[in-house]
């Protein structure tokens, strides 16, 4: 499989223009005796440009949901259509390269690598992606840059505050222009400063016409979003537009 | 993965960050490298040294020495004493297919007198042809005796090394006159000294050697106490000793069957079973060292498997960003096969230091001079790449089949 190693965040998405189509979604983590239904039948559409929080308690399977999103769990049953291409059926290298090129990730833990620089996390994905050694500084540090980083790219995640981690992990999200950003808690582990600098930067993405998806307890947050998703007992039971 | 630069850069501080165990790990594969690599090159030193010590009696000769019959033929009884002479040499040389070279050999312990000393020397009787069979080569300076020595009974004497030390002390043997059986004899040569394990007439670095012509008249011996002969490959000479047999037992009236009429000494035989038994030593040795290697490959394998759990959640993070397994398991063997090569080169540079301190130390006349030929490195490399690979691949595939989100979780 070919993707184009750019394409517009907003663009290019499958037949009918929607970027994440899922359809009785469902799934069942068996574990030998006891079989829990995380997910008992989504249907999701997810159109260009926009930005979904996805809220409910715990335990509700909103996390479950994220995974199956951005193609790092397979669902155990329904369809899923990732920009047109459909990515329920396929192996591990395939799902591999679709997280690469379609999805970037931010997590409520950052993720970084903590013996790489600021600058090696960000050229990561790239690296996976095939891209050269010089495309890929360039645009990682082009990545940090947009993210207020400029001045911290041969910093360790170490040598880094929580806020500045998390800009870092939103650099490496967008290093490879994904279809779609996910984003799992991705305030929880921050100070209400540093929290708000990510919503503020993850709102400012929306703006310039990317698709997030977000999985957030913060009422904040979810409040920035224009669409509210809430998942109880692996279900979805409401989906309703924000009033601007 | 484009970038092998920074897979180097990010080994070597993964290394360096946990030196203790990096260390042990690499110890663990220069151990078994020099064990397979030291083994087989004192393996095959031991080999070249004997193989030269053999030599020293002869290069694959047959020795052949006329004895009694042990079986009647043609109405004639048991128990008859083979002779044999110039002529039946002779005879043999224009018979018998296939002979490359033969000489008669005539013994007798005469007394040999130089200055005011005196020794009885093991003194042989033989062609010009014999110094090649036997490895007799002159020192510096010298020669054997040679045709026309022969052809006109010349009084020249070729000495043995140690006998020449011993009879002229410092003075140099060529050139000088020795009496021997009460006949003023002229030294052509000096034997080189040479390394010899077996002899069937004393060692040839206290003989002297004449012409046989000379020693016929000089002694009135007329039969010879053996001969010698070869064929033109070692291969040969077990078909030639036949033909010998039968041409003599014709000439000599003996059953050419008869194991006892001729005493054969083939010395292809010792070559041949000496070979055989290196093999088998040195594929001994080799499993002792691919064993001492394993058990260090192993080593290496659990170093790996404790890398990978340490890594699980760096895996995790990677196979989300998009890295497929391969390149997972691509990183971890190559990590491996890093580490086995870093091991196996400072290994085979012990091994090979080791092969040059052996070089020219008391410990060389021992067990000879172990050789790290290309051969050893060769092999010794190949296992060391596969035990390397073998060591990677199971944590490596591990670590590739790990589910990114249970991964990251931990």
């Amino acid at each position: 499989m070919n993707w184009p190693l750019t394409k517009k965040h907003n663009g290019e998405a499958g037949g009918n223009g929607h970027i994440i189509e899922m359809v009785g979604i469902t799934k069942v983590y068996d574990t030998g005796k006891i079989k829990v239904e995380a997910l008992r039948g989504i249907d999701l559409v997810v159109d260009p440009g926009e930005f979904v929080a996805i809220v409910g308690p715990s335990g509700s399977g909103k996390s479950t949901l994220l995974n199956l999103v951005g193609c790092l769990d397979t669902p155990t049953d329904g369809s899923y259509h990732l920009g047109g291409e459909a990515v329920a059926g396929l192996d591990r290298d395939a799902l591999a390269d679709v997280r690469n090129r379609r999805v970037g990730f931010v997590f409520q833990n950052f993720n970084l690598l903590p013996q790489l620089t600021a600058l090696e996390n960000v050229e990561m994905p790239l690296l996976f992606g095939g891209v050269g050694r010089r495309e890929r500084r360039r645009r990682a540090l082009d990545q940090l840059a947009r993210v207020g980083l400029a001045d911290r790219v041969e910093h360790r995640p170490t040598e880094l505050s929580g806020g500045q981690m998390q800009r870092v992990a939103i650099a490496r999200a967008l290093a490879m222009e994904p279809d779609i950003v996910l984003a799992d808690e991705p305030t929880g582990n921050l100070d209400t400063g540093s929290g708000s600098d990510v919503m503020s930067l993850l709102t400012e993405l929306w703006g310039q016409g990317r698709t997030l998806v977000v999985v957030t307890h913060d009422k904040g947050l979810a409040r920035r979003a224009g669409r509210v998703v809430e998942i109880r007992d692996g279900l979805v039971v409401t989906d309703e537009l924000a009033v601007a | 993965m484009t970038s092998f630069g920074s897979f180097l850069r990010q080994l070597a501080r993964d290394l360096w960050s946990q030196k203790l165990r990096t260390f042990l790990t690499v110890f663990g594969i220069i151990w078994g490298t020099v064990a397979v690599a030291l083994l087989l090159a004192v393996g095959e030193g031991v080999h070249q040294r004997q193989t030269r010590s053999f030599a020293g009696l002869g290069d694959r000769i047959v020795i052949a020495w006329p004895s009694r019959t042990s079986l009647p033929f043609e109405g004639l009884g048991k128990g008859r004493r083979v002779r044999v002479d110039e002529s039946d040499i002779e005879f043999l040389e224009r018979r018998v297919e296939g002979l490359a070279a033969i000489s008669s050999e005539y013994n007798d312990n005469l007394r040999a007198r130089y200055g005011g000393r005196t020794r009885l020397v093991d003194v042989s009787g033989v062609s010009p042809v014999f110094g090649v069979m036997r490895n007799m080569i002159p020192a510096e300076g010298g020669r054997f005796i040679n045709p026309t020595d022969m052809a006109e009974r010349r009084r020249v004497v070729f000495v043995g090394n140690e006998l020449a030390d011993d009879l002229f002390g410092d003075v140099d043997p060529v050139g000088e006159e020795v009496m021997l059986h009460g006949s003023p004899f002229l030294v052509v040569g000096v034997l080189k000294a040479k390394d010899q394990d077996s002899s069937y007439s004393g060692r040839d670095h206290s003989k002297m050697i004449i012409p046989s012509t000379t020693f016929m008249a000089l002694t009135g011996q007329r039969w010879v106490d053996l001969f010698i002969y070869k064929a033109p490959t070692p291969d040969g000479n077990e078909a030639l000793t036949k033909r010998v047999l039968a041409a003599l037992g014709e000439r000599k009236r003996f059953d050419p069957t008869d194991t006892q009429a001729l005493g054969i000494w083939d010395t292809t035989e010792m070559f041949v079973w000496f070979d055989t038994f290196m093999l088998a030593f040195k594929l001994f040795l080799g499993f002792m060292g691919v064993l001492t290697l394993t058990v260090g490959g192993i080593g290496v394998s659990n170093i790996m498997n404790v890398v990978v759990e340490e890594r699980t959640r760096e895996i995790g993070i990677k196979m989300a960003l998009g890295a497929r397994g391969r390149t997972v398991l691509g990183q971890f063997l190559l990590e491996t096969m890093v580490l086995t090569a870093i091991g196996g080169l400072i290994g085979l540079a012990l091994t090979w230091a080791f092969c040059a301190a052996v070089a020219g130390s008391p410990v060389e006349n021992a067990i000879g001079t172990p050789v790290l030929s290309p051969g050893i490195a060769l092999l010794t490399a190949s296992v060391l790449g596969l035990v390397g690979f073998l060591a990677g691949f199971f944590p490596a595939r591990n670590a590739a089949r790990l589910d990114p989100v249970v991964a990251m979780k931990l």
